[in-house]
């Protein structure tokens, strides 16, 4: 299997550069690749957990296994990918998880999927394999290649195999709501993440403030009588907010012309924003979901002016190729990811443009 | 502008013909006198960090006082081929701010503001000379501190911790620095300043912030950090445990992380490192014990006396003498301060002593120190065991006397017996201390030249003439030839590609 990767990657150039794809679940995030008369390369064939030992703490499996064998045999151990990757397919692989860096409802918690990464078999554009990071938790030697394979959207290089870290599930675990505008809503997130409360996930939308406390049975009823709310009996809330399938997200709003999901990465305490449309809060504050017609410069500038960053998560290919997908970057900036585009890619044969167009 | 420099992955360049009155002089018209040394007897201090067995006087030390400054010295540096080594505390214990003989010690030392904390983001902006510890201190009274804890914590700077990839005692719970830092200000070896990260919780484009943490001074050289503020725990309670053999408390470690805890610590010391250090400290440890363990848990009181029960019932079954819990905050920091006090204990017992910082898989902690008790006999030298347990980081640290003709050259290859070691049963070479020039050669071990190609790649995209600490953390494809030649592995020749000397 791995061989045939090595013989796509020789034949590829950059007038027929390589898609690379897990599941296709996520083929929605990013810019268009012009893959010209290139092809795709499915990575589902190489497959199957490689290692895992619960006491170590660490998972080790081929790019293309399905997220959904992972977390089963996680769970089976009690134990868990504590940033809680979307799946947005059923058909989810790791390697997609990885290259995508998405993170769901816990990341504000515990951290993002480049906080659980600890190494990465891979090719390059050359075909060569190359082993960066391990199977242990600390690990200094070299420059973190691992951590930067993460999120690279398939970019840098095809990830062969990924190392993860995972966490015992919480013993406990409870949803409150409570009603609170958006204001009292930042203010109250970003209190109680000042404090030692186990806190692990936050949702908020039209005045309703949806928490998850997890952690050892005492801290989650000392919470709960703490912050007070109505206790949530909705065991697919968090799991439909991940995966965006809650109303929010899937409600018809076409009567609104060309409207746009819009994924606000921000400071916790960014004031409530300005921009026309709809709005959901995540991440105690840090993420913040726009489902709006506005002009992507306008939503861009805020972004930026609240010391984050702004991208089209989902909209009509039109508006990708008009306003880029992704925040642009300063020049000096765009500078090192095009020369590291180049030490890693130099014939320009991975998902060309899917970040940015210059890489 | 310098033509001839660039940085290659074959071989180490040369810098001998760095125009050192040139560089005074230019170094001169950006900095007062008081901030450019340049006499034997000023550059003495600086000649070696805290991996002492290295020593070199620079061309000259720098001392600027704000990031304009350091821009205009890098720029400098950078017209004229000279190489910039910087310098936070000098605490490093791989060499990794070793000077060059011919380049420029540029100390950040001087920029030590805190310049703005926010207890409601938790956050604080720091500059890169801010000591580790100060920053927790000015957090406190919000109830809040910096979760990364070097037991070098009172002297090493955050600019340091950020090159090393810092970790302490408490990272199995809390992280790296990796997973505490959101943001770091840089500048370029061409004078350029970016922005790495910001206040959010992700940023656009390739994740080269986690790229700049650990690159040990090679990528750029960070003027200011943002770092991520944690809400103290109510409360933290450690137990320590006795064990009358090694390899069961090994084995402890792993049945505490099965049971589904994390403890905020985990820590083991064996019984050559807790005789060293109970006259030193008197932290109350038994010294009866062939290993004990240090286990920690913090939380709101609830979940502490929940976890210290669990963690209580799992080292009774798996055999410990003696389990006693801290009662008090001032008994916890007793039963801490003979670990964190672990080094500077060795260096009352020994002239000298040889830090390790290899990293293996948990379950391989006892087989490890049964080899370190061969090779103890093998190499005729003591050595004593402290080591992060719960995150399999060992720190091994080897007794010897440099004044005894061949016992530091013993004392390195037994150390690089334990990094090959580490390698082969599955770990890496440094867990939290950097590859330096410590462990240079053992990097040839870790990687192939494949992997080191990438990486030189990587230094070549921010530093093209090579200029930022060479001859540091990562070692040239000619350097591993050399190094494989002495060493042959597994019977076969690493690097075959390359022409022998
Ligand atoms: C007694 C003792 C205990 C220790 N305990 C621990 C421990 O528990 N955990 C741990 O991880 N380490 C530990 N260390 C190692 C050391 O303290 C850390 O590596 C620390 O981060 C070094 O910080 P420093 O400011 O002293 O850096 P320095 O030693 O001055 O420099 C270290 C490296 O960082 C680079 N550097 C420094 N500042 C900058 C900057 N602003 N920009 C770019 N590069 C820079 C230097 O070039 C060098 O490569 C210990 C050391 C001692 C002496």
């Amino acid at each position: 299997m791995m061989q045939s990767f090595v013989e796509q990657i020789h034949a590829a150039t950059s007038e027929r550069p390589l898609r690379l794809r897990g599941g296709g679940g996520k083929d929605f995030y990013g810019n268009h690749v012009n893959t010209g008369h290139g092809e795709i390369l499915d990575t589902r064939e190489y497959s199957g957990i490689v290692a895992y030992e619960p006491t170590e703490l660490v998972i080790t499996a081929r790019c293309g296994t399905p997220l959904t064998e992972i977390e089963a045999a996680l769970a089976g151990q009690d134990q868990m990918l504590a940033f809680e990757p979307p799946h947005f397919s059923a058909a989810a692989t790791i390697g997609g998880c990885v290259a995508s860096g998405l993170s769901g409802p816990r990341r504000a918690a515990v951290g993002a999927v480049r906080d659980f990464v600890l190494g990465v078999k891979m090719l390059d554009g050359a075909g060569t394999s190359l082993t960066f990071g391990g199977q242990v938790m600390k690990n200094v030697a070299g420059y973190d290649v691992a951590r930067l394979m993460t999120g690279s959207l398939g970019t840098l290089g095809l990830l062969l195999e990924v190392s993860l870290k995972v966490l015992p599930l919480p013993v406990a675990e409870a949803t409150l709501r409570l009603e609170a505008p958006q204001d009292k809503a930042l203010e109250l997130m970003n209190r109680w993440a000042g404090q030692p409360l186990p806190v692990s996930a936050t949702c908020w939308q039209d005045d309703l403030l949806t928490l998850r406390l997890s952690g050892a049975r005492s801290a989650v009823v000392a919470a709960q009588q703490r912050i007070g709310g109505e206790l949530v009996n909705d065991a697919n809330f968090w799991r439909d907010l991940r995966e965006q399938k809650s109303d929010f997200f899937t409600n018809d709003l076409s009567h609104l012309s060309h409207l746009s999901l819009w994924r606000l990465s921000l400071p916790s305490v960014a004031p409530p924003l300005n921009l026309p449309g709809a709005q959901l809060i995540e991440w105690g504050g840090s993420l913040r979901w726009l489902r709006s017609g506005a002009d992507a410069a306008g939503i861009r500038t805020a972004a930026a002016q609240a010391g984050g960053h702004a991208t089209l998560f989902r909209g009509s290919a039109e508006q990708k190729s008009a306003a880029g997908v992704f925040q642009p970057l300063p020049a000096a900036l765009l500078t090192l990811h095009r020369k590291l585009k180049q030490s890693f890619d130099p014939k320009g044969i991975f998902n060309p443009g899917r970040m940015y167009r210059e890489m | 502008m310098n033509q001839q420099r660039q940085h290659n992955a074959n071989r180490d360049q040369d810098f001998g013909d760095v125009d050192r009155a040139g560089v005074l002089v230019a170094l001169s018209r950006i900095l007062p006198t008081a901030a450019l040394l340049s006499t034997a007897e000023d550059l003495k201090p600086y000649e070696c960090d805290g991996l002492s067995a290295y020593r070199e006087l620079p061309l000259a030390v720098v001392l600027p006082e704000d990031e304009a400054q350091v821009v205009a010295v890098l720029k400098a540096c950078h017209a004229r081929g000279v190489p910039v080594v910087a310098r936070g505390a000098g605490t490093g214990l791989s060499g990794g701010a070793l000077p060059h003989k011919h380049g420029v010690v540029l100390s950040l030392a001087k920029l030590k503001k805190i310049l703005h904390l926010d207890p409601v983001a938790r956050v604080a902006v720091v500059q890169p000379g801010v000591r580790n510890l100060a920053i927790s201190e000015a957090a406190a009274p919000c109830g809040l501190y910096y979760a990364p804890d070097p037991s070098s914590q009172i002297a090493c700077s955050i600019g340091g911790n950020i090159a090393e990839n810092s970790g302490g005692v408490h990272c199995l719970k809390y992280g790296l620095t990796v997973h505490n830092v959101l943001r770091v200000r840089a500048v370029t070896i061409e004078g350029e300043v970016i922005e790495f990260g910001n206040h959010a919780l992700d940023a656009p484009g390739l994740d080269m912030l986690a790229l700049l943490i650990g690159s040990e001074g090679m990528l750029a050289v960070v003027t200011e950090v943002t770092v991520k503020l944690t809400p103290k725990p109510l409360l933290a309670q450690v137990i320590m445990a006795s064990f009358d053999d090694v390899e069961k408390a090994g084995d402890a470690v792993a049945a505490i992380i099965a049971a589904g805890i994390i403890p905020a610590g985990l820590e083991m010391m064996d019984k050559a490192a807790t005789a060293a250090v109970e006259p030193y400290v008197k932290a109350g440890y038994d010294l009866n014990a062939e290993a004990i363990l240090l286990c920690e848990s913090d939380g709101t009181p609830e979940e502490v006396s929940e976890e210290i029960a669990a963690m209580r019932s799992v080292l009774e079954h798996s055999g410990a003498t003696d389990i006693r819990v801290s009662l008090s905050e001032a008994e916890r920091l007793r039963y801490w301060s003979g670990r964190k006090a672990a080094f500077p204990a060795m260096g009352r017992i020994s002239p000298d002593y040889y830090c390790m910082d290899g990293t293996i898989p948990r379950k391989r902690v006892a087989e490890m120190l049964k080899a370190i008790a061969a090779m103890e006999k093998k190499y005729g030298l003591r050595c004593a065991n402290v080591f992060h347990a719960g995150d399999g980081n060992l720190h091994p640290l080897i007794l010897y006397d440099a004044n005894v003709p061949d016992e530091l050259a013993r004392t390195e290859a037994f150390g690089a017996e334990i990094l090959a070691l580490s390698v082969a049963l599955g770990g890496a070479i440094t867990g939290e201390h950097g590859v330096g020039v410590e462990k240079i050669g053992a990097m040839c071990v870790q990687f192939d030249s494949a992997a080191l190609s990438v990486f030189h790649a990587i230094k070549h995209s921010f530093d093209a003439q090579g200029l930022l600490n060479p001859g540091k953390a990562v070692p040239t494809l000619h350097r591993c030839a050399e190094f494989g030649r002495m060493h042959v592995h597994g019977g076969g020749l690493k690097f075959p590609e390359l022409e022998r000397f």
